[in-house]
């Protein structure tokens, strides 16, 4: 396991305010370690999804700093995985995972062990030539964490990437994303608005509040890797969503009173 | 008797009725435009003999024929020319429509000052252009293509347009997180993503060149330095040879239908694998 205790992006005071006036982000704290899972939980509206692209580099902060630390960060540092599979439905599974590279100059022929590895990994051996709407919900998805890896990045930053999948497919997905965790020890930052499937990946969960989107607590999630179907039945892992639920309410419950003020 | 007993055929009633209406329907789809076209052909014949309609006002569709083969030669070689200038127009037509609406995606502002000029171009009626082509331009060839250009240049240039603006924002935004550039963005997304609104306004664009192409001719062709299709209609026209203008006509209509045809397969061979709209619908 890397060393859950080095610094590796530290968000210091992000705020963002959009153009028609709405404060999205509000002085939003937060240190993703080396090697952390860590999600976003929250509900809608509470700027989950604008933190992610300021960190992404999609869009800049009103105010603070994005700040990454150790080594200098490169273009290929950083997977981007969408709530949609968001793939070119022209080309084929095989091109689709290519694509990172090629933008990156590789050719297809040089890229191929690499696309082969990471095909492998998610379970699409077999599918290289099937072009997306030949493939299920799932597949699809599958073909984005690939592509979202391929390029052997040290962050993977994922929007809500199973909210759309049937609750067996993201079961099985989300077994999958942690055995890929795991082996390759990138460094993950989940958007998600659901408790369990935040408790079953994270080491770390950050839960916010809306209007205006802010950090309210910042949970650890106790229980040792790796987690399996096991895990999800135990006393334990409903005791930890039992708590960060509780702790979400409160987040939205003080939104609530927020409002009556 | 139960329904147990009555299993072995695999599909009920109901599916067995869908499956009977959609056969009926896929040779419906090609036989019914068929024998309405063929009780046209009666009926015109029909109306030739019983009204004595004299050959020089309506011949019948076996005169017609007949002035089809006999004509063939004369009528084959002015398809030529006609057909010459439609593909050399339509050709024009996608690298001017293509082009123009590339140089629009670089640039909203482009877009803003320039699109309306199109517009313009396309609402004034080719007809009324066509006199001030004849004043500036003095190649004949060159004044059948601008004419035929011009008509079947706007579909494509709005089209293509709409196409490469309505790329996924988060393919987008994926590109520009791999730090892909213009030129990349351009090929490997936009260009691609454009493709089934390029290849309707293709569609409609092919039958407008050939149109083009025929009205241009009408307007210059008076003084017989053409010799296309419109021409040899104005000359039977002039020359009281009704069946030799139909034959010209019929001709004109099918090239309309095979370039038609010829672009809606290329528009499936393109898309077929991955465009909603060239898939069959299933049930």
């Amino acid at each position: 396991m890397p060393d859950r205790t080095n610094p590796f992006l530290i968000l210091q005071s992000i705020g963002k305010t959009f153009a028609s006036g709405v404060t999205a982000l509000e002085r939003v704290n937060l240190t993703v370690n080396e090697g952390d899972f860590m999600s976003l939980l929250g509900p809608s509206g509470c700027g989950k999804s604008t933190a992610l692209r300021i960190i992404a580099g999609l869009s800049s902060p009103t105010s603070g700093v994005v700040d990454w630390r150790g080594p200098t960060l490169q273009q290929n540092d950083i997977g981007f995985v969408f709530q949609e599979p968001t793939l070119l439905p022209w080309a084929s599974v095989y091109d689709n995972v290519w694509l990172p590279l090629r933008l990156r100059g590789v050719s297809r022929k040089d890229a191929e062990p690499q696309i082969a590895e990471v095909l492998e990994r998610v379970h699409l051996t077999g599918f290289e030539t099937a072009v997306p709407r030949e493939l299920s919900g799932g597949m699809k998805m599958r073909v984005s964490i690939a592509r979202g890896l391929v390029t052997r990045p040290r962050m993977l930053l994922m929007d809500e990437p199973f909210a759309a999948l049937d609750e067996i497919t993201r079961f099985k997905l989300n077994n999958d994303l942690l055995e890929l965790w795991q082996e390759r020890r990138f460094t993950v930052l989940f958007v998600t608005h659901s408790v369990f499937e935040s408790v079953f990946l994270s080491n770390r969960i950050t839960v916010m509040a809306a209007h205006p989107g802010r950090v309210f607590e910042e949970l650890t999630i106790n229980a040792p890797y790796p987690r399996d179907a096991a895990f999800r039945t135990s006393a334990h892992y409903a005791e930890l969503c039992r708590n960060t639920s509780d702790t979400l309410s409160r987040a939205m419950g003080m939104e609530a009173a927020d409002v009556v003020h | 008797m139960s329904s147990i007993e009555t299993a072995p055929p695999v599909i009920d009633a109901e599916e067995a009725r869908r499956e009977r209406s959609r056969k009926l329907e896929r040779t419906g789809r090609w036989l019914l435009p068929l024998i309405i076209m063929a009780a046209a052909i009666c009926f015109w014949d029909r109306v030739c003999v019983w009204n004595e309609i004299p050959q020089y006002i309506l011949p019948r569709p076996g005169v017609v024929l007949n002035t089809l083969i006999e004509d063939a030669g004369l009528l084959f070689a002015s398809l030529l020319v006609t057909l010459r200038i439609t593909m050399l127009s339509l050709a024009l037509a996608v690298v001017g429509g293509v082009g123009l609406s590339v140089l629009f995606t670089q640039s909203r502002w482009i877009e803003m000052s320039l699109f309306p000029f199109a517009i313009v171009l396309q609402v004034t009626p080719i007809v009324a252009i066509f006199p001030l082509i004849n004043i500036y331009v003095d190649d004949q060839t060159t004044k059948l293509l601008l004419c035929a250009w011009i008509v079947a240049f706007f579909p494509i240039l709005s089209n293509t347009t709409l196409g490469l603006n309505s790329v996924d924002r988060n393919l987008i935004d994926y590109f520009k997180l791999n730090g892909a550039s213009r030129w990349q963005t351009l090929w490997h997304l936009r260009l691609p993503a454009a493709m089934p609104y390029f290849l309707g306004g293709l569609k409609i664009a092919g039958g407008l060149a050939l149109i083009g192409a025929v009205v241009a001719e009408f307007v210059a062709g008076t003084a017989g330095q053409s010799s296309g299709l419109a021409s040899r209609i104005i000359e039977a026209g002039y020359r009281l040879n009704a069946p030799r203008l139909f034959a010209a006509l019929i001709l004109i209509s099918l090239t309309g239908i095979v370039i038609f045809l010829a672009l809606s397969w290329i528009s499936h061979l393109v898309l077929h694998r991955w465009h909603e709209s060239a898939l069959k619908q299933e049930q």
